[in-house]
C-alpha cells in the first residue's frame, strides 16, 4: 500500500535517513522501531509531508506522494498522530476531534458562510461520528473541555481519536503509549488491536517492545537513519545486527 | 426533563441564533429611544468599525497574523467610492461593489507572496502599504481632494429611497454589521471555520489534518480586506465627506487594538471591542486628548495580562474554570 524507496533526509548536511527502503502492506500494523535518534520520527515526517525528503520516492496507492504538501496527503487518506502532541488546547476536546474530519468538512468559505441547510446536516452527521469516537476512547464526559486542561493520558487518546476519527487508509502513529502508565498503555494497546482487527493499515513508531511484538505483523529497525532490518517481529528479535544496535547502546550507556 | 431543563437546553442549543436575534432587535430599537444626530452618528461609526474589525479579527485570531493595514483597505474603498460615484458619477452601489474587487484583487496579490513567507512579513508589507496609500491621499490632490479632504459624496440609496437622514443611515449600516456578523458566525461554526482555528493553533498539526494553511490565510485576508472596503464604502456614502487622517496608520493600530479588546478570534468580541474604542472618548475627556497614549496602554495591559484578548480570554479562563470544577465534582 505505502512504498519507500531509498529514501534520504538531510538536516544542514547531517545526515538523518539513508536510503531507506520498505513497504508497508495492506491491513496490516507495520512497526517501526529503533534507538532514541535512529530517524524514525523523521521517517513519518517524511511519509506525511510535513518535512519533505531529500531524495528518494514515496508512493501511496501507486500515487507518487514524495513531492505534494502536507494537506494534500492527508487528503488521500493518511492521518497521523505527533510524538510530541500536537492538539489545540484552546478548542474544546470535541472541536479537536471534529478536527480531524477537515477533509470531509467541505473547503468553500462562501457555503461556509452561508451555513445552507445541507450544511447543517452536514455538520450534525460530523458531530455524531466525532462523539462516537469519543465514546470510543473513553472521553465523552470530557468532550466539552478545553483540550488544554486534560490530563496528558486523556490527551493522548484524543490525539488517536482525532487521527482515526475519520478513517484514514492509513495511519501513522507516532509513540502513542510514550509516557503512559501500565495501565493506560494496556488500554491503548487493546485500541490498536481492535484498529487492526477492523482491517486499519497502521504504522506504528513505538520502543515499548511488548507491545510491538505482540502487535505487529511486520517490524522495521532503524538505526542512526538507516533500515538494518525488516521481517517479522521472531525473526527481528534474533537478528543479530538488531541486537547489536540495541545491547551496543545499552553497554555504551551502562 | 422538567420545563426549566428543557428551556435551558432550548437555549443553550439556539444560543447563537437567539443572541443574534437580541442585538439585532437592540439596533432596531436603538433610534427609536434616542434619535439625536450625535448619538446616532456614533451608532455609525460603531457599526463601520464593528465591520472592519470582524473581519481583521478573523484574520489576527484565526490566520494567527497581524496586518498593520487594514485602515488601507478601510481607505481605498472610502476614496475608491467616492471617485468613482463622485468624479465618475457611476451610481453609489456599483461603485461601492467595484472598488470591493480592486480591493480583494490587491489584498491578493500582496497575500499570496507574502504569506507563503512563515513570520510576521505581512505586518511589515501592509504598514508600507499604509504609507504609501496615506501619503497618495495627500499629495494627489487633483483626484483625491488632498489634506482638506473629499467632499459631496452622494448618499447611497434603493430606489426613491435614499439613505439621507441619521436614523435611515443607522438601519443600513447596522444591517450590514449584523449580516457580515450572521455570516462569520456561520463561518467559525463550520468545518471550514475550525480548519481554520486549527491553522491559527499549530500550522503543522492543521496541515497534517488537512487544511491548506497558506489557501486558508489568503482567503481570510482577501475577506478582510474586502469587508473593510466595504466599510469604507459605506462611511463615505453615509458621512457624505472623508479625509486622509481616518486612514492613518493609527487608524490601522486602532483597528488592531479594537480586536486585541474583543479577543481573537471571537466574533461577539470584535463588536465588543469596537463599541468600547469608539465610545471610550465620550466617556472620558482625558481619552480624547492622549487617544494614541491610552489605546497604546490598552494594547499592552491587555496583551501582558490575556494574550488572546479582553473577551476571548475570560471566555477561556471560565471554560477551564468549569471544567476543572466539574472534574473536581466527580472526582
Ligand atoms: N529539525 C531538525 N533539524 C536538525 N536535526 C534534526 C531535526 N529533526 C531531527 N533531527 C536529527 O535527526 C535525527 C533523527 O531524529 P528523530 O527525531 O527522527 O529520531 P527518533 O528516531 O524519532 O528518536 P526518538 O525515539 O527519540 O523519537 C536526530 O539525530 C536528530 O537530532
Ligand atoms: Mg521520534
Amino acid at each position: 500500500m505505502l512504498q519507500l524507496n531509498n529514501i534520504s533526509k538531510n538536516f544542514a548536511g547531517l545526515p538523518a535517513l539513508c536510503q531507506v527502503s520498505f513497504q508497508v502492506p495492506q491491513g496490516q500494523l507495520t512497526a517501526l522501531i529503533g534507538p532514541n535518534g535512529a530517524g524514525k520520527s523523521t521517517l513519518i515526517n517524511c511519509i506525511t509531508g510535513v518535512a519533505p525528503c531529500s531524495s528518494g520516492r514515496i508512493s501511496f496507492d501507486q500515487t507518487d506522494i514524495t513531492a505534494l504538501p502536507a494537506h494534500a496527503i492527508t487528503r488521500l487518506g493518511i492521518q497521523r498522530t505527533f510524538q510530541n502532541l500536537r492538539l489545540f488546547p484552546r478548542l474544546s476536546v470535541l472541536d479537536n476531534v471534529l478536527t480531524g474530519l477537515t477533509c470531509e468538512g467541505g473547503s468553500s468559505l462562501f457555503m461556509a458562510m452561508l451555513r445552507l441547510p445541507y450544511l447543517r446536516h452536514r455538520e450534525r452527521r460530523l458531530k455524531l461520528r466525532a462523539l462516537e469516537a469519543l465514546d470510543r476512547y473513553g472521553l465523552t464526559a470530557k468532550a466539552h473541555w478545553p483540550a488544554g486542561v486534560l490530563a496528558y493520558g486523556d490527551k493522548k487518546r484524543v490525539e488517536l481519536a482525532r487521527a482515526t476519527v475519520g478513517n484514514p487508509r492509513l495511519l501513522v502513529l507516532d509513540e502513542p503509549v510514550a509516557g503512559l502508565n501500565a495501565e493506560e498503555t494496556c488500554v491503548v494497546a487493546e485500541h490498536l488491536r481492535q484498529l487492526r482487527r477492523n482491517g486499519q493499515t497502521i504504522v506504528l513508531v513505538e520502543h515499548d517492545m511488548d507491545l510491538v511484538m505482540n502487535a505487529a505483523d511486520q517490524v522495521v529497525v532503524l538505526d542512526s537513519g538507516q533500515c538494518i532490518a525488516s521481517g517479522t517481529p521472531e525473526s527481528v528479535q534474533r537478528n543479530p545486527m538488531v541486537l547489536e544496535a540495541y545491547l551496543g547502546r545499552m553497554e555504551a550507556t551502562a | 426533563m422538567t420545563s426549566i431543563q428543557r428551556l435551558l437546553y432550548f437555549l443553550t442549543l439556539h444560543r447563537t441564533g437567539l443572541a443574534v436575534c437580541m442585538v439585532s432587535l437592540g439596533a432596531l430599537l436603538f433610534p427609536v429611544l434616542d434619535d439625536n444626530p450625535y448619538t446616532l452618528g456614533l451608532s455609525h461609526l460603531v457599526a463601520i468599525n464593528t465591520l472592519v474589525v470582524l473581519g481583521l479579527n478573523l484574520f489576527i485570531g484565526y490566520a494567527g497574523q497581524i496586518s498593520l493595514g487594514h485602515a488601507t483597505f478601510f481607505g481605498l474603498g472610502a476614496y475608491g467610492s467616492a471617485i468613482i460615484s463622485t468624479t465618475w458619477a457611476v451610481s453609489p452601489w456599483l461603485s461601492l461593489i467595484l472598488v470591493a474587487l480592486c480591493v480583494a484583487l490587491l489584498a491578493l496579490v500582496i497575500g499570496i507572496p507574502v504569506l507563503r513567507l512563515s513570520g510576521h512579513y505581512l505586518a511589515m508589507a501592509t504598514l508600507g502599504l499604509n504609507f504609501v496609500v496615506y501619503t497618495i491621499l495627500i499629495q494627489w490632490d487633483e483626484v483625491t481632494g488632498g489634506p482638506s479632504g473629499f467632499a459631496g459624496i452622494p448618499a447611497l440609496s434603493c430606489a426613491d429611497f435614499v439613505f439621507d437622514t441619521p436614523v435611515r443611515q443607522h438601519y443600513l449600516l447596522w444591517a450590514f454589521a449584523l449580516g457580515a456578523m450572521l455570516l462569520m458566525l456561520n463561518l467559525v461554526r463550520s468545518g471550514v471555520g475550525r480548519g481554520l482555528a486549527a491553522v491559527a493553533g499549530d500550522e503543522i498539526a492543521a496541515s497534517s489534518l488537512g487544511v491548506n494553511t497558506q489557501a486558508a490565510k489568503v482567503k481570510i485576508f482577501v475577506l478582510s480586506a474586502v469587508l473593510a472596503s466595504l466599510a469604507g464604502s459605506l462611511f463615505a456614502h453615509s458621512f457624505g465627506y472623508i479625509s486622509p487622517d481616518t486612514f492613518g496608520i493609527f487608524a490601522s493600530t486602532d483597528f488592531v487594538i479594537m480586536v486585541v479588546v474583543g479577543g481573537m478570534g471571537s466574533i461577539w468580541g470584535a463588536a465588543f471591542g469596537a463599541a468600547f474604542l469608539t465610545l471610550l472618548p465620550e466617556w472620558m475627556d482625558i481619552f480624547d486628548t492622549y487617544k494614541d497614549l491610552v489605546h497604546g496602554g490598552i494594547l499592552v495591559l491587555v496583551l501582558m495580562f490575556l494574550p488572546q484578548g479582553l473577551v476571548t480570554g475570560l471566555m477561556d479562563m471560565l471554560k477551564i474554570r468549569w471544567a476543572l470544577r466539574r472534574h473536581n465534582a466527580s472526582a
